[in-house]
């Protein structure tokens, strides 16, 4: 990444679209809904269920509201992108894939440390687990890599690999930045300007983190999380995994905001978790009747 | 004899399996041979992260012939039994040869070709490795039934001499094809065989050999820090962790700013070391220096420049998050912290840690005021060990950050960055300073005062740091980080290092603390932590200790034996079991504790046991009886005893007692100490100091272990035999006292009585009245060395007993016809006994 520019974030993006597109992905659009990471998307827990072969890639908004730091923090965000790679049944080359996107992207293998740490992964609030590595590249953390082996409790047959990429982090390190609101989001032309990721997103990151630390109705939060797990509830009497599914998400984004609120004591952690849980399994289980698949 | 290359190619293996799965791979490839007769003559193993990979040479090209004989039955056995055999072996009568009268089946087993039992063991060996974790994978895992491995097996490599081993697992063909380094090498390399498999992967940018890369990283890092002018701090751990990361190992120095190390050491080292593998190094003074090494797994174009630039930009990355934690938690006094403690959990029957904290600071004050901790154990003149150990012990290489930053739930334990900001308060420094002064006055009673001061403040601050930005980051920090805020808040340097150590000793290995304000703070959170989870039965069942039970009562046991702490067990219990009374609610002395004891609250007592309940609102207590049938008393009325004896039913002082006498054991065996030793002295009851205790076993085993305790010891179950025997046949005839014609009692009275007073030494035989004088001698002797804790004397005096009693055997029938000599000499024995059973209860020691 010497000779020519480094990629802007959105052409970071368009790279891995035009690569995993020629893969055979289906290059999809994010989930309308907020949630906590990639894997949430239905393209990714409800089809790592079930017999069929399923390859999609797309952008997932991600919101962490603990995470939020007003915009201060060069290295944390509230809200930040999420690339997701799905292929099942896993290829028996998808680290050569995996490698061959990094170098689409502009990193050069013998010039940067890539390495395959062990690190398993596991989502309580999906009931999912899987074996598989985090990626480092000269040490830092730019992939994470999954062998999915459980999703909903139950097991996936076949297995789906999975790739969620960190776009801010490997933004920073293609385009060598030291604070992600530093970023060129976009390419600047002779009248027009480039802008930043802090152009962006940096006010956003301010509001959300007042909203999320201090001003959030919590009984109004509570009020809804109460109603998303009803409705979830409703819809799963109805024989609907996808809507009820979507109630799941809501729940856990709810929870999310409610302990960066800090109202949810150590001892209900564990209890609204559960509760999440239950719902996404439920709704997992509901995809799996709809199906006709045997668990 | 041919030699033989087995290579199981895999995506990458997690470094801390890759050891343990070359020995699993020498064990089951052994085993697996040597079911089918055949032996290597040696097996080397080999692992990198894409690799497990064994040589064996010196094997046989076939396995040899062998007859195999089964007995079957003899001539003339029921048909049924002939029937059953022949079906068994799959032969007839015919077949079977006849010798002796029994009929055998012989079988002949033509030798194998060694490629032939091999290409069945090499998938049996992968079916049957044992991963610790293993995955499905690919189109195969449709079925749950597919191939499992560790990640995902991509080639085998089975050359026998220069042929291919033919063997096919789960669509995975075998061959003579491997590849090389990911990046340095593309394209399959044919391997010919053992041979040439080593130097052949070398060529190709990997080092089969784990030893070698932990060579390279070894020197080469230290080799980096010199050129630097720096030491590394060495660290075997790192070593291996990074040669399980690596196939082509190149240590790197990289740097960072020195403005980082105004955070304290251990959390720079941590964060370089667990969360980036990283080695840290000193400089010429010995502080830690702003580098570190690292290793990569390339031989980069540029000399690793860009990746130096790009380690040295993710460790900044994260020692400014640690900077941001350690900045905003000194914002926030500890004491403000502590109150936070209220939120977290202990356990769901025992209350919050901040339930905890009280405890254990009314203990750690008690603990002074008792004198068992005191200003004047030797520890105090000392001051505590360097922070160096410390920081080791929490560098435990099996420590992984429980955060993903990918995914997942989000982390309960970030505070965010506005978190508030109290600042520390005046009167705590000069509260602090008080305790100082008065700690350097000479009156010993203002010393325990201060001593108890300092012992309950530092209990009150020990846990606070739990609920800081960066023990929620780093909970390997724990009590360190306390340390460090509490002396930044200005408190002493006592009740600072009783915070940062209080979790001490946490092993075996662990140095134990000595300073009087640590000791009192951390044996009182282990005995608050062991009492309460026996109230509650939380009790550790074989291999499963969720609340490090036997950990904090080996670390009792350490500071007893470490610091010479004179310690009653039953007297601690009973005085925690004291501190179950509501204060307020029911005065101390209905249990009978002095008016002084402070107390738990009782209303959570009540809802530990189902034995028994407090009704508070209703002023009641309740309980089962023996019966179960409930009762219940007011609290107003109840009796001091019968409420102390239901209370008794919470806190199970025997349970705990029995449990540290089978953790000493534990503890004892590893220093050489004979376990039924300790139980022939803990079984006489009566003995919970534990100091005192293990004076006593050690005094036994140097007699026991002698020819002449030996002996005694012979003697004694010669003798106990025979009065078990003579018991079981008439009761009442064996009495010490029938022989004990010139025993002096305890009570200083002449014990002679009933027919014994017949017997003079006139009438005895030499040996027996030769015994009953050596009785005589050792009996008080023995009695009066153990009332001042004279172990050896105690044995000196059994050892008088030696030759008498031997003599005794020698020459003495005990079982005479004349009743009255019999019971006379039955008498002896018994005395004999009982002489030695007062320094140990014999009869549970072995040999």
């Amino acid at each position: 990444m010497s000779d020519v520019a480094p990629l802007s974030f959105q052409d970071l993006i368009l790279t891995l679209h035009a690569y995993w597109g020629k893969q055979g992905c289906a290059i999809l659009q994010p989930y309308d809904m907020e949630m906590g990471a990639g894997t949430f998307h239905t393209a990714t827990t409800l089809r790592a269920l079930g017999p069929d072969p399923w390859n999609a890639a797309f952008v997932q908004p991600s919101r962490r509201p603990t995470d939020g730091r007003y915009g201060e923090n060069p290295n944390r965000l509230g809200a930040y992108y999420q690339y997701q790679v799905i292929l099942k049944p896993s290829p028996p080359n998808l680290q050569e894939l995996y490698l061959g996107s990094l170098k689409a992207i502009g990193i050069d293998p013998l010039l940067h440390d890539i390495r395959f740490v062990e690190d398993d992964w596991e989502s309580p609030t999906l009931g999912a687990w899987g074996l598989g590595w985090e990626i480092w590249c000269d040490g830092m953390e730019v992939t994470q890599f999954t062998y999915f082996q459980q999703m909903g409790g139950f097991d996936c047959k076949p297995v789906s690999g999975e790739l969620t990429y960190g776009l801010e982090r490997l933004a920073m390190y293609i385009q060598n930045k030291d604070s992600i609101f530093d970023l060129v989001y976009n390419n600047a032309t002779a009248d027009r300007p480039a802008v930043t990721y802090g152009d962006v997103f940096r006010e956003n990151e301010r509001q959300m983190s007042t909203y999320h630390f201090e001003v959030a109705d919590t009984d109004m939060l509570f009020d809804a999380f109460k109603k998303a797990t009803a409705e979830c509830e409703s819809c799963l009497q109805h024989g609907l995994p996808i809507p009820a599914y979507e109630q799941a998400i809501k729940a856990s984004h709810i929870f999310n905001i409610l302990q960066a609120r800090g109202v949810i004591s150590v001892q209900e952690r564990a209890s609204y978790m559960g509760r999440v849980r239950d719902l996404a399994k439920g709704s997992c289980q509901a995809w799996m009747e709809k199906n006709r698949w045997a668990v | 004899m041919t030699d033989f290359l087995l290579e199981l190619r895999s995506e990458e293996i997690p470094a801390r399996m890759q050891l343990k799965a070359k020995e699993d791979l020498a064990r089951l490839f052994h085993d697996t041979l040597a079911k089918a007769g055949l032996a290597a003559a040696s097996v080397e193993t080999f692992a990198t992260p894409r690799r497990l990979a064994l040589i064996a040479t010196g094997l046989p090209l076939a396995t040899e012939a062998v007859s195999e004989e089964t007995k079957g039955p003899k001539v003339g056995a029921p048909p049924q039994a002939m029937e059953g055999f022949l079906r068994k072996t799959g032969l007839s009568q015919d077949q079977l040869v006849e010798r002796d009268g029994v009929f055998y089946a012989v079988v002949e087993k033509a030798g194998r070709q060694t490629a032939d039992v091999l290409a069945e063991a090499i998938p049996a060996i992968i079916r049957a490795f044992p991963w610790p974790k293993s995955q499905r994978w690919g189109a195969a895992s449709v079925s749950t039934e597919s191939l499992r491995w560790v990640r995902p097996l991509q080639g085998i490599v089975a050359l026998l001499g220069d042929a291919v081993v033919h063997c096919e697992i789960d669509g995975i063909v075998s061959g003579a094809e491997t590849m090389g380094h990911r990046f340095h090498h593309s394209g399959p390399i044919i391997i010919g065989n053992a041979g040439d498999y080593i130097e052949k992967l070398r060529d190709a940018h990997v080092l089969v050999h784990f030893s070698e890369r932990c060579r390279i990283i070894r020197e080469g890092a230290k080799a980096a820090a010199e050129a630097a002018g720096l030491t590394l701090v060495e660290d075997e751990g790192l070593v291996i962790e990074n040669a399980g990361l690596t196939e082509w190992p190149v240590p790197m120095l990289g740097r960072f700013d020195p403005a980082f190390l105004d955070v304290p050491q251990e959390v720079i080292q941590l964060t370089a070391r667990v969360n980036q593998k990283y080695f840290v190094c000193h400089d010429a003074a010995g502080r830690l220096a702003n580098a570190f090494v690292c290793t990569a797994n390339i031989d980069a174009h540029d000399k690793g420049a860009a990746i130096v630039a790009g380690n040295e930009k993710v460790l900044a990355a994260r020692l400014s998050d640690a900077k941001f934690f350690w900045e905003q938690d000194l914002k926030v006094a500890l004491d403000t912290q502590a109150q936070k403690l209220a939120q977290i959990t202990f356990h769901e029957k025992l209350g919050s840690v901040a339930d905890k904290v009280e405890r254990v600071a009314k203990l750690a004050r008690w603990l002074v005021e008792e004198g068992i901790v005191g200003p004047r154990s030797p520890a105090q003149a000392g001051a505590q060990p360097a922070t160096n150990e410390s920081f080791d012990q929490v560098l435990d290489p099996g420590l992984r950050r429980g955060t993903q930053d990918l995914e997942g739930a989000s982390n309960p334990n970030v505070t965010p960055a506005k978190a508030g900001g109290q600042l520390r308060s005046k009167q705590l420094e000069s509260k602090g300073q008080e305790m100082d002064s008065r700690l350097r006055g000479n009156d010993e009673d203002i010393s325990v005062r201060a001593l108890a001061g300092q012992a309950e403040r530092a209990a009150r601050l020990c846990k606070a740091d739990l609920v800081t930005g960066m023990v929620g980051e780093f909970p390997e920090l724990q009590g360190i980080m306390g340390g460090y805020y509490a002396r930044a808040q200005g408190e002493s340097d006592a009740v600072a290092d009783a915070i940062r150590d209080h979790y001490k000793p946490v092993g075996q290995g662990d140095d134990v603390p000595t300073a009087p304000v640590t000791v009192a703070v951390s044996l009182a959170d282990k005995l608050d932590t062991l009492a309460m989870f026996f109230a509650v039965n939380e009790l550790p069942t074989g291999s499963r200790d969720p609340f490090a039970l036997r950990r904090a009562a080996l670390g009792i046991l350490q500071f007893m034996q470490h610091n010479e702490l004179r310690f009653k067990l039953n007297e601690t219990i009973d005085y925690i079991r004291r501190l179950a009374v509501l204060e307020g609610e029911l005065s101390s002395d209905q249990i009978g504790g002095d008016g002084d004891a402070p107390v738990y609250r009782l209303d959570q007592v009540g809802r530990w046991n189902d034995d028994f309940d407090l009704d508070l609102d209703g002023r009641l207590a309740e309980w089962k009886d023996e019966k179960g049938n409930l009762q219940t008393a007011s609290l107003e009325t109840i009796e001091p005893e019968l409420l102390a004896e239901l209370v008794e039913l919470l806190v199970k002082p025997d349970e705990l007692v029995t449990f540290f006498a089978d953790r000493l054991k534990v503890q004892q065996r590893e220093a050489g100490v004979r376990h039924d030793l300790i139980d022939a002295v803990f079984s006489l009851g009566g003995e919970d100091d534990l100091v005192r205790l293990l004076a006593r076993v050690k005094a036994l085993q140097a007699y026991i272990t002698t020819a002449e305790g030996a002996n005694l010891l012979a003697a004694y179950k010669r003798a106990a035999n025979i009065l078990k025997q003579a018991e079981g046949v008439d009761k009442n005839t064996v009495a010490p006292a029938q022989a004990g014609a010139h025993h002096v009692s305890q009570s200083g009275t002449t014990d002679e009585i009933g027919s014994s007073l017949r017997w003079s030494d006139a009438d005895l035989g030499i040996e027996e009245s030769a015994l009953r004088t050596a009785l005589d001698a050792a009996e008080p002797k023995a009695a009066a060395a153990l009332s001042v804790e004279d172990f050896e004397g105690a044995m000196a005096a059994l050892a008088t007993l030696r030759a008498p009693i031997d003599a005794f055997f020698e020459a003495v029938m005990v079982n005479d016809p004349d009743q009255d000599k019999r019971a006379f000499r039955l008498g002896l024995l018994a005395r004999f006994r009982d002489a030695v059973t007062q320094v140990a209860d014999f009869s549970k020691i072995e040999g």
